[in-house]
């Protein structure tokens, strides 16, 4: 079956007038439909690089990126946005909500841009949808200074499925929450995957890497390893686990 | 569409203060473009009114060749036109209906123990047909009285209403103008005030012969008002009292007229072109401020997009095009200077009668002036709104993701 991700020496370097970097030097790697990849390496490893190109928010400098079987440099900026808006989600490290905006109007948000046009009832009932797998149906009206950070990265999340997107990508999503709150966001990813979903997620926490079903590990812009996850985490039991540990330290 | 329009709203909200200190300079410029525009129409409607109350038919002619002094400059010259003039342009113009003489004076007028000072004219019983005066009650003295000189006078509402009190008919009752005891026999119809705001009531006709023998002692006439058979013979008229008075005033072929004609649609033209330089001039007022305006809203629209950088990358992110966001930051810059426009058109609704108050210009709002101002702050917000939302539309969605 064709990948639905698919890097053929793929490089990107940025040019800062006379000065070059290489942030990625030739990465060549398929995604198949339904795989939960984790990204990992050090920092400047060129990681978000990457995930930026898959994302269709950048364009590789060399190589080729076809998604879902379509070479992207063969598209213009709006063929890209469009892509974007229909076969990709994306949740940020920093959560990346609009502040002065509902959770619900920030799920709809992709939906303002969608084509055919989705009426606005429609839209109100998939962001609730949305928020509903999520966890968050309750918390709809709540603008984001109101919640807590895994609330505000559960809402980012049920913004980048509610166009039920092929791929969901995530940079670093558990880099500004706390342990507890890092395996609820693993829990919502496990259950998407699941449900058929295909992430590609970025991390430097192994804790964080074995929720996943295959992980990349990137140096000096090249893939060092790649393979499987044998003892991969169940976030429920993962969950329990945590809980049982915090007791005993208030017992102790 | 919907969406974009409320987050519009919702941007211009967020700052009140800012928005609305943005929008003053629209404000300021289309009040301006409201009023100017006002007191254009509203001096052409008053135009209009007058050329309406005296005949599109009326010629003038005057004393002296003002293509030198200006119009005006003919009220200074000496008078100069006769009774042989009068006489031979009755006789011998044959495209006219009826010819005046003008004679002026002011003096005080009493009845009883009320007395005033009134601007009396000596004219003819052409006078009150040439000049579209309706008569109240009473009639218009005649063609004998005037040949006899006789005490006999035509009298305005404002007059009558000093003299008689409001409402009380003048005819038959006797006036003393300088002493000298008049019968009243006719009483005007209201004319209202003229294009320079003068009352056109507060007047006395009588035959000319009578004021020149009883007022003035002139023996020569400052004007003729003369009608024409109609705005179509009024050229042909023109051509042939110049040619009957260069003739009786012995003027040879090589020198210039000793008088001047003037039409009321000159006159008109005259006072309309005076009107255009002072809305030419509130114009480039109006245009300057709305030209402020405009950059004080590309500004504010500038400091947005760099403020809002972040959510653009957002936007992008999740698949706006170029085009999304260019539209989301050209319909807030629209909206801030339509509803600025939309102050400035209340301002200049709320400005004009005020003007006419205190300042007596004669004002009158169109509702194309309203359109024409709307429409011309809603392109300000096109034209000044277009820069600041390119430069939005083309940032790239990583940077402005990235931006902090
Ligand atoms: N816009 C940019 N301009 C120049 N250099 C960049 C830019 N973005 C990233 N880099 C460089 O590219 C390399 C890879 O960066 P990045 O992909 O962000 O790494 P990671 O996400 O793994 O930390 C780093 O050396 C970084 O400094
Ligand atoms: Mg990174």
């Amino acid at each position: 079956m064709e990948p639905i991700i698919k890097l053929v020496d793929y490089r990107r370097t940025y040019r800062n007038g006379s000065l070059e970097v290489h942030a990625v030097r030739g990465v060549s790697l398929e995604i198949h439909a339904g795989e939960f990849v984790a990204v990992m390496g050090a920092s400047g490893s060129g990681k978000s690089t990457m995930m930026n190109t898959i994302g269709c928010l950048d364009r590789p400098t060399g190589g080729r990126y076809l998604l879902d079987g379509v070479d992207v440099d063969s598209l213009n900026r709006d063929d890209l946005a469009d892509l974007r808006n229909r076969k990709l989600g994306f949740v940020f490290q920093g959560f990346n909500l609009l502040s002065r905006t509902s959770a619900l109007e920030n799920v709809e948000l992709p939906m303002l841009y969608s084509r055919p046009a989705v009426p606005g009832r429609e839209q109100r009932r998939r962001a609730l949808e949305a928020l509903k797998m999520v966890g968050l149906a309750d918390r709809a009206d709540h603008y984001p200074n109101q919640l807590s950070g895994g609330q505000q990265q559960r809402v980012a999340i049920a913004r980048a499925l509610v166009n039920r997107p092929r791929v969901l990508l995530a940079d670093e999503p558990t880099g500004n929450l706390d342990t507890r709150t890092s395996i609820e966001v693993m829990g919502v990813f496990q259950a998407l995957n699941d449900q058929g979903i295909t992430i590609v997620m970025v991390t430097h926490e192994l804790d964080i890497a074995n929720f996943a079903r295959r992980t990349v590990v990137m140096r000096d812009g090249l893939v060092r390893t790649d393979e499987r996850v044998t003892q991969r985490l169940h976030a429920p039991e993962a969950l329990a686990k945590l809980e049982a540990e915090q007791k005993a330290v208030h017992l102790a | 569409m919907l969406a974009t329009l409320k987050t519009a709203l919702r941007a211009i909200r967020r700052n009140i203060l800012r928005s609305f200190l943005t929008m003053l300079g629209i404000i300021v410029g289309i009040s301006a473009v409201i009023v100017g525009v006002s007191m254009g129409t509203g001096a052409k409607a008053e135009v209009d009114k007058q050329i309406a109350s005296m005949g599109n038919n009326l010629l003038i002619v005057f004393s002296g060749n003002m293509s030198r002094g200006g119009v005006r400059g003919g009220f200074g010259m000496q008078p100069n036109l006769t009774e042989r003039d009068y006489e031979a342009l009755r006789r011998e113009v044959p495209g006219i209906v009826g010819v005046s003489p003008e004679v002026r004076a002011t003096a005080q007028v009493a009845v009883g123990n009320q007395n005033t000072s009134v601007g009396i004219w000596g004219v003819s019983a052409d006078f009150a047909e040439i000049r579209s005066w309706k008569f109240q009650s009473g009639e218009n003295f005649t063609d004998a009285d005037v040949r006899s000189a006789n005490k006999v006078c035509l009298i305005g509402k404002t007059t009558a209403a000093t003299l008689f009190g409001e409402g009380v008919d003048p005819v038959g009752q006797i006036i003393r103008i300088k002493n000298a005891p008049f019968t009243v026999v006719g009483w005007l119809a209201a004319k209202g005030a003229n294009a320079f705001g003068q009352d056109q009531d507060d007047v006395i006709l009588m035959p000319y012969t009578s004021a020149m023998k009883r007022l003035t002692g002139d023996t020569k006439f400052r004007a003729f008002s003369i009608a024409a058979e109609s705005a179509v013979a009024i050229p042909e008229a023109t051509n042939q009292i110049a040619a009957v008075l260069r003739q009786l005033h012995q003027i040879t072929p090589d020198k210039e007229d000793d008088f001047s004609i003037r039409s009321q649609q000159e006159m008109s033209d005259f006072a309309n072109a005076n009107n255009r330089v002072m809305t030419v001039l509130i114009g480039a007022f109006a245009g300057i401020s709305l030209v402020v305006g405009g950059i004080g809203i590309m500004n504010i629209m500038l400091v947005s997009v760099t403020e809002r950088t972040r959510e653009i990358g957002i936007r992008l992110a999740v698949g706006a095009r170029a085009r999304d966001v260019l539209r989301q930051f050209l319909i807030e810059a629209v909206l801030l200077s339509v509803v600025g426009g939309a102050l400035g058109i209340a301002a200049g609704y709320w400005l004009a009668p005020m003007l006419t108050k205190f300042a007596g210009f004669p004002t009158l709002i169109s509702s194309t002036s309203v359109l024409l101002a709307f429409s011309v702050s809603a392109v300000i917000g096109v034209v000044f709104g277009f820069f600041p939302a390119l430069k939005a539309a083309n940032l790239d969605p990583i940077d402005a993701l990235r931006y902090e």
